[in-house]
């Protein structure tokens, strides 16, 4: 293979290509049993998996993540996603084997220490958020949505009446929310946001009728904005007979300083990798309890943790007496039992005093940005927002260069982009959240680099459309890769290469 | 607060440049509704070593697989984890990347995500696979879904032995009525049921192989039979390290395989997080939910990869997306095709014996004991044993002596007498000769 | 000689006899951009007015394409499959989508004409 290397940034082959079926990383005794016992569809097969020795492995892998940006390499302003600093202390207490080495199906004498922890981190949440109930089960965000809908759809079940299939949901909500409730057989209509960035409460009323399920609402929503008038919502969505969902994805922005249960909330999901600062780990795994008020407590999903005089116990059965009402299961065990630890160790180092200082501290951020900024920039909104700032594409208008453009040219100077085209009710959307963990200095290089690039706009879009140029890989054609998918390498692509 | 890097100074010179005098100010909107900044009855921060302090003595409470006798499985194994998995998915450009939206700098997540579809794709016998699911349970919901969407068809048939909170969680998440639902919780497979029940309604038939008490098929024959109905074969796997012995579920002729990957690179962590894979045909390629990464070139005509296909994805396709899945089991994944990587063929296949040698050695120890049957006709790493005694009495007792025995049926299917005395016992390469005769030592104490 | 008419939702139907051949508008498919899958609807199925029959992808959009008509689905335009770039190379030519045997004629009078669509997209 030719040595295309430059430096420090080292091509890396795939796997396939530089592995051996004859290679292991790992050392072990040979079997010796004469007859197996699998059976008839016993095969001793050539699968194709090639192997690394270890200190081969070890360069592998370590090259590979050369080619990522990390928020603990640099600011990483992922609007909506709350990329913010990840302590390593949590990485070890989750190593701790009374909880990694402990099996879900344990008898539960013997693994009290767990289900203690589960307890201590509902009552966490359940205080922060002001809501009766929790459940610890949903692995992710999406599937915290999915717990809270079924729940509404059981409770609405439970009353009898199953006509109720609308759900109204803001045009600038995160894309799981309508998927959430199309999945489960809903019909989503969508609300229009108003020019304030808030959500249009008068088209909102015209939409409720006697159809009326439920409303899912972001707050504060995808704008970085706070839903004025959420209590209001609420109300009017209860006196019609309906519920209200919220999605917490941006609980950071609130964790401390509000909580969601004094706004009429009926259920909530809370990314535990946003705001208690699970690692992301290049796209999970999350973690999405779900906070519920008192209406939707008795729906909640198996298992249920209770506790007697001396023990914790289970409740696993959806059939048992306790949850006979609950709408099933959403996973085979517990939930994402190695983020809760994760999270519990996040909360117990701020404290309620450090959480209120977390949500705080990551406002003051994002509207210091907005203020820095607003002059050269144009925020899409007027008036103070919350933990993140949204831009519209004004700024860049006659100058040919699009937000794509402007966010490859930040990659160059070192930065992760900002969520781009995202809401989607916004022109070519720049929504930036620089969360609480960014040190002053880091945040004013940010401004400062974000200005330089604003004015380099009005020099015409040549060295945008070009960005990025110091990656390891430049611009890639995703046209040819959605047309003629490669998902997967296949022994020939080495003879056609060769 | 020692996460916090804000100083009183700096917040003061930037609540100057926004131009308020506090920082409630900037939550005057929601102040003017509810009551801000409450009082929580919850603790001051800590400091590290007291957080240290604390959840240590949560996790001394627990027996845990090296401080006892361990032979459970159902669902999640102990398997031995090369130390270098651990150090490389710790490392920062690993653990706090997030996923791979912008493909020029996260070319070492789509990279790793590229090759582990392809070993996902090997190892199951499938064409294509995704970036991963959330688990083995999740996958299989997601399969099901799948199949009622390709075939248009509701009525989902679910094998009697399939691990009972799986079946739980497909009928939840895949929204099947009860009248579209059929499963029967019993011991023995049975394929002439199944055979019966099938008919122009079917959207899928649903089989964990090995199943929940153990027992391997060869699925080749009701495979061609399901598709003769115009239905789908899902295979669930629960243990991945089984298809390093036995046919691929694609050999065997399934159209959609479900597998939790745990086995490989992830503990047991109490139920999660663990990794799901999910693997199909070419033709199903645009029904498979969640995030897909393909090759392609860059300007330069350099090759690289990207996230891919995901018009079918809920940021995109919002209620008309094939699911509502946005994250997938990252780090997880990363964990799983790191440790099938140092493991490479040999070492995969040989990690399969190990396991299967074990558990014959724990079944041959096993049936020296009094009154205790073994109820598999075939198995790989775990089998079903009955007991003279419940299931559920055995186990505690056997807890007392600080063996983890194995799972008593009747935890999972409450409503089935004939079960109570059944357990289902795991051995892996882990449990060494000494363990075993231990477990065989308390088991004559307490039977 | 065929008749073309438009839906608002940017299909375009040539009519011949009680035979339409559907796609959709040059608009259309610029407004998606590169076109990357074409899900086309089986043949012999049934359509009906105002449902969606198929579906068209780009790298970052996903959109119904609803039948203009009621009828039964004669042919699906195959060479979609292997090059759906032909959608925006020749939306109103070789880019077809499917044809279809009209069963009620009179559903073509709430269609739009060339004309009225140009409008229609001009607002």
């Amino acid at each position: 293979m030719k040595n295309s290397d430059k430096g420090l940034n080292h091509d890396e082959p795939i796997l396939f290509e530089i592995g051996g079926m004859d290679k292991s990383g790992v050392d072990l005794n040979e079997p010796t049993f004469k007859e197996n016992f699998i059976g008839d569809c016993f095969e001793d097969r050539e699968i194709g998996l090639p192997g690394l020795s270890e200190p081969e492995s070890i360069r592998h892998y370590v090259r590979l993540s050369r080619k990522n940006y990390s928020i603990d390499a640099g600011l990483y302003p992922l609007g909506s996603c709350t990329m913010k600093h990840n302590p390593r202390l949590n990485e070890k207490l989750a190593r701790l084997k009374g909880f990694s080495e402990v099996h879900p199906l344990q008898p539960l004498s013997t693994c009290q220490g767990a289900l203690e922890l589960i307890d201590e981190i509902s009552i966490w949440l359940k205080e922060l958020t002001g809501m009766k109930a929790v459940t610890m089960t949903p692995k992710a965000g999406a599937q915290g949505e999915l717990c809270g809908m079924l729940a509404i759809k059981k409770a609405i079940e439970a009353r009898n009446e199953c006509n109720r299939t609308k759900v109204l949901v803001p045009d600038s909500a995160h894309g799981t929310n309508p998927a959430t409730a199309a999945f489960l057989g809903f019909d989503v209509v969508t609300i229009k946001s108003d020019k304030n960035g808030r959500l249009n409460f008068d088209d909102f009323k015209e939409n409720v009728d006697k159809d009326f399920a439920a409303a899912m609402i972001t707050n504060p929503n995808t704008c970085g904005l706070f839903e004025d008038d959420i209590i209001e919502i609420a109300n009017y969505i209860h006196d019609a007979g309906g519920y209200l969902y919220c999605d917490g994805a941006n609980f950071n922005a609130l964790v401390g300083k509000v909580r969601p249960g004094d706004l009429g909330i009926d259920a909530m999901h809370i990314n535990l990798h946003k705001t208690f600062s699970t690692p992301h780990g290049g796209g999970g795994p999350g973690s999405g309890p779900v906070v519920f008020s008192d209406i939707l407590k008795d729906f909640c999903p198996a298992p249920l943790l209770k506790q007697d005089e001396e023990n914790y116990y289970l409740v696993e059965n959806h059939n048992d007496k306790d949850i006979d009402k609950s709408f099933g299961r959403l996973c085979v065990f517990h939930g994402q039992m190695g983020m809760f630890v994760r999270a519990l160790s996040y909360m117990m180092s701020h404290g309620s005093d450090g959480l209120r200082q977390v949500s705080e501290d990551a406002v003051l951020n994002a509207n210091y940005i907005k203020s820095s900024l607003e002059d050269i920039l144009t925020p899409a909104y007027e008036g103070y927002c919350m933990h993140e700032v949204l831009f519209n594409d004004d700024f860049l208008s006659g100058t040919g260069v699009e937000t794509i453009d402007f966010a490859k040219a930040l990659i160059d100077k070192g930065y992760h982009p900002m969520t781009i085209y995202f809401p989607l009710v916004v022109h070519g959307a720049l929504l930036v959240e620089p969360t609480e963990t960014e040190s002053k200095n880091s945040i004013d290089q940010f401004i400062e680099t974000i200005r330089e690039l604003a004015s380099k706009t009005q020099d015409g879009e040549d060295f945008f459309k070009k960005a990025p140029i110091y990656t390891p890989i430049r611009r890639l054609d995703e046209t040819k890769a959605a047309r003629n998918p490669v998902l997967r390498w296949q022994k020939n692509d080495v003879i056609a290469a060769e | 607060m020692r996460y916090l890097p804000l100083t009183k100074n700096d917040r003061e010179e930037m609540l100057n440049t926004i131009g308020v005098n506090n920082i409630d100010e900037l939550f005057s909107n929601i102040a003017d509704k509810v009551s801000i900044n409450p009082k929580f009855n919850l603790p001051n921060h800590k400091t590290e070593m007291e957080v240290e302090r604390h959840l240590s003595l949560l996790s001394d409470k627990n027996l845990h697989a090296d401080n006892s006798n361990f032979f459970i499985g159902g669902g999640s194994y102990k398997h031995h984890i090369p130390a270098s998995v651990d150090h490389i998915i710790q490392r920062s450009e690993f653990l706090t990347s997030y996923t791979p939206y912008q493909p020029e700098i996260s070319q070492g997540t789509l990279q790793y995500l590229y090759e582990f579809q392809t070993q996902v794709s090997l190892l199951t016998g499938m064409d294509i696979s995704n970036a991963s699911m959330y688990d083995g349970s999740t996958a299989a919901a997601e399969a099901v879904s799948m199949a009622k969407r390709i075939t248009k068809r509701n009525e989902v048939i679910l094998s009697n032995t399939i691990h009972p909170h799986y079946a739980d969680v497909i009928k939840t998440i895949s929204g099947i009525k009860d009248n579209e639902f059929v499963y029967n919780r019993n011991f023995s497979i049975d394929i002439d049921y199944l055979f019966n029940e099938i008919d122009e309604n079917t959207a899928c038939v649903v089989i964990q192989n090995p199943d929940f008490f153990g027992s391997c098929y060869d699925l080749s024959s009701l495979a061609e039979f399901v598709q003769s109905k115009g239905a789908l074969l899902i295979v669930v796997v629960t243990e991945v390290l089984s298809l390093g012995m036995m046919k691929s579920p694609g050999a065997m002729g399934a159209d959609i395989v479900a597998c939790e990957g745990q086995s490989l690179g992830n503990p047991m962590n109490f139920g999660g997080p663990y990794v799901g894979l999910l693997s199909t045909k070419n033709k199903y390629l645009r029904q498979i939910p969640g995030r897909i990464v393909g090759e392609s070139e860059d300007v330069d005509g350099k090759k690289g990869f990207v996230l891919t296909l995901s018009a079918r994805e809920q940021h995109i396709r919002r209620e008309k997306a094939t699911s509502n899945i946005c994250t997938n089991s990252g780090l997880c994944s990363l964990a799983f095709t790191i440790h099938l990587t140092l493991l490479g063929e040999k070492g995969f296949k040989n990690l399969s014996r190990l396991n299967h040698e074990s558990a014959l050695n724990l079944k041959e120890k096993i049936l020296k004991i009094p009154e205790v049957k073994l109820l598999n006709k075939s198995f790989f790493n775990e089998f079903t044993i009955a007991l003279p005694i419940k299931g559920e009495v055995f186990v505690d007792r056997m807890a007392e002596k600080g063996v983890l025995a194995g799972i008593p049926v009747s935890r999972l299917i409450n409503n089935n007498k004939e079960l109570d005395n059944f357990i289902v016992v795991a051995s892996t390469e882990t449990n060494t000769e000494d363990d075993m005769n231990s477990y065989i030592e308390a088991a004559n104490e307490v039977l | 000689m065929a008749e073309i008419y438009f839906t608002k939702d940017h299909e375009w139907i040539k009519v011949e006899d009680n035979i339409g051949v559907v796609g959709i508008t040059a608009y259309a498919s610029e407004q998606l951009g590169d076109i990357v899958f074409v899900e086309l609807p089986e043949e012999g199925i049934t359509a009906e007015i105002g449902k969606d029959i198929a579906v068209v992808e780009s790298v970052k959009a996903a959109s119904e394409v609803y039948s203009p008509v009621s009828g039964t689905i004669i042919k699906s335009n195959e060479d979609l499959n292997s090059t759906p770039e032909i959608v925006n190379e020749d939306p109103v030519g070789k880019g077809w989508f499917y044809e279809i045997k009209i069963s009620n004629n009179d559903e073509l009078l709430g269609l739009m004409s060339e004309e009225e669509y140009q409008k229609h997209i001009g607002d």
